[in-house]
């Protein structure tokens, strides 16, 4: 009974929180009516379970194969992340050699340089690999990170060194401790670096949109783009679309919140 | 740190011991390898190459020739380019405006003993993780000038509300609504976490010495906080000036983009790059374009520090 009830407080986060969801529901809303529902004036808040909206979206555009694109790329990222930026971060964490401060500022020198300076040279070499329309086109690039090594690293210098040391104590060797010791104690930073990873490329729309042109072989991103400028005013089928596209990271964010809630804040923290 | 045994390789063989750091080295360059062949193969020396392509023309068949300067020359004289470095600085200033809201909603989440602040918090972050696309989608439908969900809600207090994208006095405010909305949530996360890493011995004198919520937001959680929210402008200077999907998406690209009034208005600097190097083709300009906003990111990020001593409190 120390406190009064912050009545007030209440308020606004409930108004503000509405501003957030409401969109949504407007637009799940949308996606279950009919063209000439949707643009009633004044507008109907009640959908009209017009559920063919969502087969409509599989016949205009190959879903199922952009989702199984969207799928793939997203999972061959994170893999490829977590295992070359945690070896490159257990190596700058752990492991003595020469010239380690310089290569890990080279590293860093990646992060400061605006994507977009990466662009046409990687697509040249995606177009004379004979790459583009491709999985590996929207793969490859996104194998190697310098944020995922900078964030990984800070993880493993958290990491308390006994257990290692008692290892090679042992005579276990650096690979050893690796894989069997650091990886394990860095779960939860390799957790933080998936969910990561996995928005961003879920999410990535100019890589995908440049090397994949082929209906078939883009990503839900650009396919979406592309069901936006075919199909301009079938708003309810544009809802419909757009929703099963953003829905796969929605799901996993709800399920995986605390981790997503720790990456973001690292970025924020050790920025 | 370097040992002596490192500094003598001509010892290392004699021992097991003296040998490791050897070992450990060669490991050490092994398990850097993948991502250093790949940074420097897909970022690195692209860097490079886009600096060279800037100075050179683009022909039909992908060749290309030295041009020197004359890129360059062309982007000062280019009215398109000067309005899309334009909108993408008046996005990235009117989008400052999150920060001070994501503070706000951040102290009233903070509030020790507030109950529902997971609900709140998965309400502001949603926007987040949605792919950007579909933002960009749902909020075309929203501000449709006829069924739009923002003009019908105007129209219930009789506002006859504009065609907001399509209109060149609206388009660029109803875009950075739609940023704002779509990061004040990210930005909520990084100074919710700055905020419960303030002492709170500091509230409990403050609380002593008579000062109420308001005055302890004013004297201890702004100041405290002053270094997160140097973090969050200058990541959010950066990622507003390459601003692109929301645009794209908005706008559209090509023929029927260019039939909205607001186009010109909205084009980011990203976008002219995405057309120049991938729709006429013009990779030289393109990378002329890039080299630009490159000096443009850096310059505005420089100021930023060199601002940083003005309001910014470090303990």
């Amino acid at each position: 009974m120390s406190e009064r009830r912050p009545i007030g407080v209440h308020a606004v986060l409930v108004a503000s929180s509405l501003a957030m969801v409401a969109p949504f529901a407007w637009q799940v809303i949308t996606s279950l009516k009919t063209l000439s529902g949707a643009t009633a004036v004044p507008p109907s808040p009640l959908p009209e379970w017009r559920w063919d909206n969502y087969a409509k979206v599989f016949e205009l555009l190959p879903f199922g194969d952009q989702f199984l694109n969207t799928v793939l790329m997203a999972a061959g990222r994170v893999a490829g992340q977590v295992l070359f930026c945690s070896m490159a971060a257990y190596a700058f964490a752990r492991l003595r050699f020469p010239g380690k401060n310089v290569l890990f500022g080279v590293f860093l020198s990646v992060l400061m340089v605006p994507p977009q300076l990466f662009v046409i040279p990687q697509y040249q070499i995606m177009s004379s690999l004979g790459w583009l329309n491709s999985l590996q086109a929207i793969i490859v690039p996104g194998l190697f990170s310098a944020f995922g090594v900078f964030l990984l690293r800070q993880f493993f210098l958290g990491l308390p060194r006994e257990i290692e040391e008692a290892a090679r104590l042992d005579g276990a060797g650096p690979v050893r401790v690796y894989w069997s010791i650091m990886l394990p104690l860095a779960r939860p930073g390799l957790v933080a670096l998936s969910v990561l990873v996995l928005l961003w490329a879920w999410n990535d729309l100019f890589w995908p949109l440049v090397v994949n042109t082929d209906p078939d072989k883009m990503t839900l991103s650009a396919g979406l783009a592309a069901l936006q400028g075919q199909y301009q005013t079938d708003y309810p089928v544009l809802m419909a679309g757009s929703l099963i596209a953003s829905l796969p990271v929605i799901a996993v964010f709800v399920f995986l919140q605390r981790q997503f809630i720790q990456g973001i804040a690292h970025t924020g923290s050790k920025g | 740190m370097t040992t002596t045994a490192e500094r003598r390789p001509a010892l290392a063989g004699r021992t097991a011991k003296r040998r490791r750091p050897r070992t450990e080295a060669l490991w050490g360059y092994a398990f850097i390898a993948p991502t250093g062949l790949g940074l420097t193969i897909f970022y690195l020396w692209p860097v490079l190459q886009t600096a060279y392509f800037s100075f050179t023309e683009w022909g039909a068949f992908g060749g290309h020739t030295w041009t020197g300067l004359d890129n360059y020359a062309r982007l000062l004289g280019d009215p398109e380019v000067g309005q899309a470095m334009l909108n993408t600085l008046m996005y990235t200033v009117l989008g400052l405006a999150g920060i001070p809201l994501a503070i706000v909603f951040a102290a009233l989440l903070n509030r020790p003993g507030l109950r529902g602040v997971s609900v709140y918090r998965t309400a502001f972050f949603l926007p987040v993780v949605t792919m950007p696309v579909a933002v960009a989608m749902l909020w075309r439908w929203l501000y449709n000038g006829d069924y739009g969900l923002v003009n019908q809600m105007l129209a219930t207090v009789g506002v006859d509300g504009p065609n907001w994208i399509a209109d060149p006095a609206t388009a660029m405010y109803a875009l950075v609504v739609v940023g704002i909305w779509s990061s004040v949530g990210y930005n909520l996360i990084i100074f919710l976490a700055g905020m419960q890493a303030i002492p709170k011995e500091l509230y409990e004198a403050a609380a002593m010495d008579g000062a109420g919520r308001v005055r302890q937001f004013f004297r201890i959680t702004l100041p405290m906080l002053s270094p997160t929210a140097f973090f969050i402008s200058i990541v959010s200077v950066i990622g507003s000036l390459q601003l692109f999907d929301l645009v794209f998406v908005m706008t559209g690209s090509g023929q029927s983009a260019r039939a909205n009034p607001a186009y010109s208005r909205l084009q980011t600097v990203v976008q002219l790059f995405y057309e120049r190097a991938f729709v006429t083709d013009d990779r030289g300009y393109a990378a002329a374009i890039v080299i630009a906003l490159l000096v443009l990111i850096a310059a505005l990020t420089i100021a930023q520090f060199r601002l940083q001593r003005r309001w910014v409190h470090y303990v």
